[in-house]
């Protein structure tokens, strides 16, 4: 693979491709969109989160998740929990037989709030609880299989595993979870009603800064010692193992980290969409958000963020105009992406688009140093 | 919970759940021996394994249609017609996605993953496309429907007793084939080295596409006895695919005496907390179970010692 | 389709339109079948900028076409189409033609909120008929009720709400639940009960009114067992076992989607003869829609309790069968769910016209009382509370795939969604 040469966070290339997304997220696309459009491509974003997640895990580390919407949803399913208790006072349920406790609680006969949902009467616990509670359950799951060496297909059918138990989980003890229906109806943040159009306006830019601040370490994991380790670790693991590293911490420290970045995309998620349910935690999307990854380019963390974009972008447009023809589109995208271009759009870009671009910019002034992007090679 | 009944009941039903466990059991290694063939063999994540026995499922219901009114003498018989052509069009597709796709991915098995789920989208909307989205209801011949009273407290469904024979028999076959005859030793070897394999003189590349088209072949057959007992529908080779796929995984991949130990495991595991518990729990129990067992003993019931 | 007019002339229209402000009205009295668009001017039939012009008025048609739901929602979207298709051919809804933007919520709940959301905000929609499940009923609701939309939502369902920005054309838990469980304990003298569903809020709401009804109001009777399998569940061996077990005079069965065929399937090949009725099966989930997967000989001898049955006798019904046929093909069969899908359009141009505006608040305040004399089901009636009143039926699943009737309630049933003594 090829080393950077200056040890800086951003190459020249890789601080325009910044700045480029940064002008793309926050100004152009709040200039030519009304505030429902905006709200849509605020909700691919919260996936991008994931999909960055997975570029780090997938794509510099070789270990694929299948359960990463597991985490998207219990960041998500933290904040929904605020929100419900907020928008359950015993003024707004007073119809219900048991006031001041989430309408499908009483449903289901509760007649007090669970102990578990008491913290979530905080704000400040509740955005701790949103990072804390999927990393540790991130983090039981990694020290139970990366110490154990469990790697590759087996991972991954693995996590798959898990999600799925997630969900009959969830959808199991609605009393406490809301059920199939999942936690619905939230209305307000301290106060600050989020379903306005300028709250969902203000959402989307503190949903795009925090993209950003995951972007950056990210970025910074990358070009860290542990992001040049983990690329080794990918190509040859025991050679790492030998060389004297503890393979299993760096695994289980990268997989925290991309459960973190879910997490906080699964609370932006139901910050802008204003419910959380079951059905973001299962395999279908789970294994969705691994195609965003893959469609962006698994090794590209800008990458990941416009497959996001296009990916989804796609599927609103198809399927409203050929909603029979989407999933065929689909399918077709996902074979396509291995097949042909297994390092998707960022390949595209800095196999096909890059030399070009190169070739025309030395044909003017001769003086460009081949700094090019470090996308280490695939396989 | 066993105060009230009598002691000829309860031995009657113990019976019965145990057989209940083995018809599960008989079920899971239908689904799980075409993945265990492609995933253990060939290291091949096939993502489309439900929709290949939805394929067959559906060759089951042309068939039965056919039947019903071309030939009605012979409807009775029409189930093994049925499971025959099941076997040929689900392998079939499986060999041409073999050499369409499957073929370029082999040093890179988690990206067979993604473009095998591609293709279960693209299948999925095709039976959408050709045969609606409603489920679509697979007549059984009425001597398969029943069940056999051994005593008057004991029945045996009978559709039961034919998906267990067929489990038995297909293992067989395939034992025989993979154990005992030249391909199956080609099979073997080239799982065990590629290159040595085809210095040798073995045809890997004809190999490869018969071991996939007899996976999903098998796939196809097991879809067609599942239209006794399961639905037929666009999306409904997803439900099995969860399930599939811990079994192969659980059994250690590379191994099909693991597969079916494993699948006997689970499938007794999840029959008797079924019994006592509700059925939810009892799901999320035995995933759980199998999941803790797979987190200390990653390699599977049953590893073949191998060093990396 | 002249029955569907016979409604209107009752609930007084054309009145009504002439105290707000209509011009002509000698043209709306004495034809009263064309109402005819210039009598009702555009910017007076729409002060709230729905997609209304002088001659087409825009609705929206919200269901899944693909995923796991487009099996059961595609009857849902015919039927709406062929209300659509026959509101139109009569001269459309205040003289303008319905014209709809059909949505794919693709079985997916976020995708029903955000598509509800477009039919809202950027197709200014007059109103939407959709949803099937209560998820995605759940998601689009508040979109619904922040947006001031207008959804005619078909399904049965657990009831537990009541929403201004809904009309409920499907029946809620209690009117499905009691009427069949008094006549199981009345007509063939059921004393013990085995509640069994799919693991989601209706059948588990469905499950706890019919406990509280067998516990508290049946006398001598009891619930044997109680339980869920997560959706999609195929394997039932253990809980017919469990049954054959427990013994029970009624199987209550809430079983969904592709679960519906594993079960009955293998229920008859366990050896359970439904036609003997011992035990008796009764189910609400299972319209002839479901039937067409399960195969009407695996399911015969089982009943089925809800407000419609495809089989009902009366011209409303064969008339509605025929066109449905007509439009979408001689197989077709027609449940519970695409009956009330139906009626969904024809409650609404009964609504705009009383109110003699598209205007959302206006059709809100016309909805309760209004009714139609000429549904398939029969008469039906829009209450107080968004629900409709309706009769009960119980039907018996034929080898063909039909419900023969056996029993219908006399009255209409009072909707109550939030029933006391049932919580």
């Amino acid at each position: 693979m090829q080393v950077t040469r200056k040890n800086s966070l951003f190459t020249r290339y890789e601080l325009i491709g910044f700045a480029i997304l940064a002008a793309i997220i926050f100004i152009v696309f709040p200039m030519i969109m009304d505030t429902f459009r905006l709200n849509l491509f605020g909700k691919y974003l919260t996936y991008a989160f994931v999909a960055v997640g997975l570029v780090l895990c997938w794509g510099a580390g070789g270990i694929l998740s299948l359960g990463q919407g597991v985490f998207f949803g219990l960041g998500g399913y933290c904040m929904a929990m605020f929100l419900k208790l907020e928008a359950s006072t015993p003024e707004n349920t007073s119809i219900q037989s048991t006031p001041g406790i989430p309408d499908f609680m009483d449903w289901n006969q509760l007649t007090a709030l669970p102990w578990w949902w008491e913290p979530f009467h905080s704000l400040t616990l509740s955005l701790i609880a949103v990072i804390v509670v999927p990393v540790a359950f991130a983090f039981i799951i990694g020290v139970a299989m990366f110490r154990r060496r469990v790697g590759g297909v087996y991972f991954a059918i693995i996590t798959q595993a898990i999600a799925a138990v997630m969900t009959i989980l969830i959808i199991g003890q609605q009393g406490y979870t809301g059920g199939v229906n999942g936690i619905t109806d939230l209305r307000t943040l301290l106060g600050w009603d989020i379903r306005t159009d300028e709250a969902k306006e203000i959402l989307y830019f503190v949903n795009g800064a925090l993209l950003f601040v995951c972007l950056g370490i990210a970025q910074y994991v990358r070009k860290s010692k542990l992001g040049r380790l983990l690329i080794a670790m990918r190509d040859q693991e025991d050679r790492v193992r030998f060389s004297g590293y503890d393979v299993a911490n760096f695994k289980i420290f990268i997989f925290c980290l991309g459960a973190a970045f879910a997490a906080v995309g699964g609370a932006m998620f139901t910050l802008q969409v204003g419910f959380m349910s079951p059905s973001f935690v299962g395999i279908v999307p789970s294994i969705e958000m691994v195609i965003f990854a893959a469609v962006g380019g698994r090794l590209s963390i800008l990458g990941a963020v416009y497959g996001t974009l296009l990916v989804n972008w796609a599927k609103t447009t198809f399927s409203e105009s050929f909603p029979e023809l989407w999933l065929l589109g689909l399918g077709a995208l996902f074979i396509a992406v291995v097949m042909a271009f297994p390092n998707g759009l960022a390949g595209v870009w800095s196999e096909h688009v890059m030399p070009r671009l190169r070739k025309l910019g030395s044909r003017g002034d001769s003086g460009t140093p081949d700094a090019a992007p470090s996308t280490p090679a695939a396989e | 919970m066993f105060a009230d009944y009598s002691w000829s009941e309860l031995t009657a039903i113990f019976a019965m759940q145990g057989f209940a466990g083995l018809i599960l059991f008989s079920v899971f290694v239908l689904m799980a021996l075409g993945l265990a063939i492609i995933f253990g063999q060939m290291g091949v994540i096939n993502m489309a394994h439900g929709e290949f026995m939805i394929l067959g499922a559906y060759v089951t219901y042309l068939v039965s249609i056919f039947f019903a009114e071309a030939l009605p003498a012979l409807f009775p018989a029409y189930f093994f017609i049925a499971m025959i052509l099941a076997f040929i069009a689900a392998g079939a597709l499986g060999m041409f996605v073999e050499w369409a796709m499957i073929r370029h991915l082999y040093k890179r098995p988690l990206d067979t993953l993604l473009a095998t789920w591609g293709l279960s989208l693209i299948l999925q909307q095709v039976y959408r496309s050709v045969f609606g989205a409603r489920e679509v209801g697979v007549t059984i011949p009425d001597w398969m429907m029943g069940s056999l009273p051994l005593t008057d407290m004991i029945e045996i469904p009978i559709n039961g007793i034919f998906v267990m024979v067929l489990a038995i028999g297909i293992s067989v076959g395939v034992y025989v084939m993979m154990y005992r005859s030249r391909w199956g030793q080609q099979v073997r070897a080239i799982n065990q080295n590629r290159v040595m394999a085809g210095a040798v003189g073995i045809n890997t590349e004809w190999t490869d596409r018969m071991t996939y088209g007899i996976g999903c072949g098998i796939a196809g057959v097991a879809g067609s006895a599942f239209t006794m007992i399961g639905s037929t529908g666009p999306t409904a080779g997803q439900l099995y695919i969860v399930d599939t796929f811990l079994v192969v995984v659980f059994g250690g991949a590379a191994s099909l005496l693991g597969t079916i130990a494993s699948a006997f495991t689970i499938s007794q595991a999840q029959s008797i907390m079924e019994f006592f518990l509700s059925g939810s729990m009892a799901k999320v129990l035995t995933l759980l179970v199998v999941i803790g067992i797979l987190m200390l003993r990653p390699q599977g019931l049953f590893a073949l010692k191998l060093r990396k | 389709m002249s029955d569907f007019d016979k409604s209107r002339k009752n609930n007084g229209v054309s009145r009504r339109a002439l105290l707000a402000g209509g011009v002509a009205l000698s043209a709306s009295l004495f034809a009263p079948k064309v109402l005819r668009a210039q009598d009702y001017p555009t910017a007076e039939v729409n002060t709230t900028g729905l997609a209304v012009t002088d001659d087409t008025v825009t609705i929206g048609i919200l269901h899944s076409v693909t995923g796991t739901m487009a099996i059961s929602e595609t009857g849902s979207v015919q039927a709406e189409k062929l209300a659509i298709e026959q509101i139109n051919a009569q001269g459309g809804i205040l003289g303008r033609k319905i014209e709809y933007i059909q949505e794919d919520g693709a079985s997916d709940w976020p995708t029903f909120a955000e598509k509800a959301k477009k039919l809202l905000v950027n197709d200014k929609v007059a109103s939407v008929m959709g949803c099937w499940t209560s998820a995605s009923r759940k998601a689009v609701l508040p979109v619904f009720e922040q947006y001031n939309g207008f959804l005619y939502y078909p399904t049965f369902y657990e009831g537990l709400e009541e929403s201004p920005n809904v009309i409920y054309t499907g029946q809620e838990a209690t009117q499905q639940i009691i009427a069949g469980l008094d006549w199981v304990n009345k007509e063939k003298g059921a004393k013990s009960f085995y509640l069994l569903g799919s693991d989601y809020i209706w059948p588990r709401t469905s499950n706890k009114i019919a406990r509280k009804h067998i516990e508290n109001f049946l006398t001598d009777c009891k619930v044997v067992g109680e339980e869920y399998y997560p959706l999609g569940h195929t394997q039932f061996n253990s809980v017919i076992n469990k049954i054959r077990l427990k013994k029970p005079d009624v199987i209550y069965a809430i079983v969904v989607g592709g679960s519906n065929v594993a079960f009955y399937k293998q229920l008859k090949a366990a050896g359970i003869d439904m036609t003997k009725e011992s035990p008796l099966l009764l189910t609400i989930s299972v319209t002839e829609d479901e039937i067409r997967g399960i195969g009407g000989e695996n399911i015969e001898g089982a009943y089925a309790c809800m407000k419609y049955f495809q089989s009902l006798d009366n011209d409303n019904n064969r008339e509605f069968v025929a066109a449905f046929k007509e439009m979408w093909g001689d197989d077709m069969v027609i449940g519970d769910v695409t009956q009330a899908a139906y009626l969904g359009p024809w409650l609404w141009k009964a609504a705009v016209e009383k109110a003699g505006s598209f205007d959302v608040d206006k059709v809100r305040a016309a909805s309760p009382g209004i009714e139609l004399t000429s549904a398939p089901e029969g008469y039906v009636k829009v209450h107080e509370n968004h629900h409709l009143w309706s009769k009960t039926r119980v039907g018996r699943a034929q080898a063909d795939g039909q419900y023969e009737v056996v029993f219908e309630t006399a009255d209409l049933v009072e909707p109550n969604p939030f029933p006391e003594g049932y919580q």
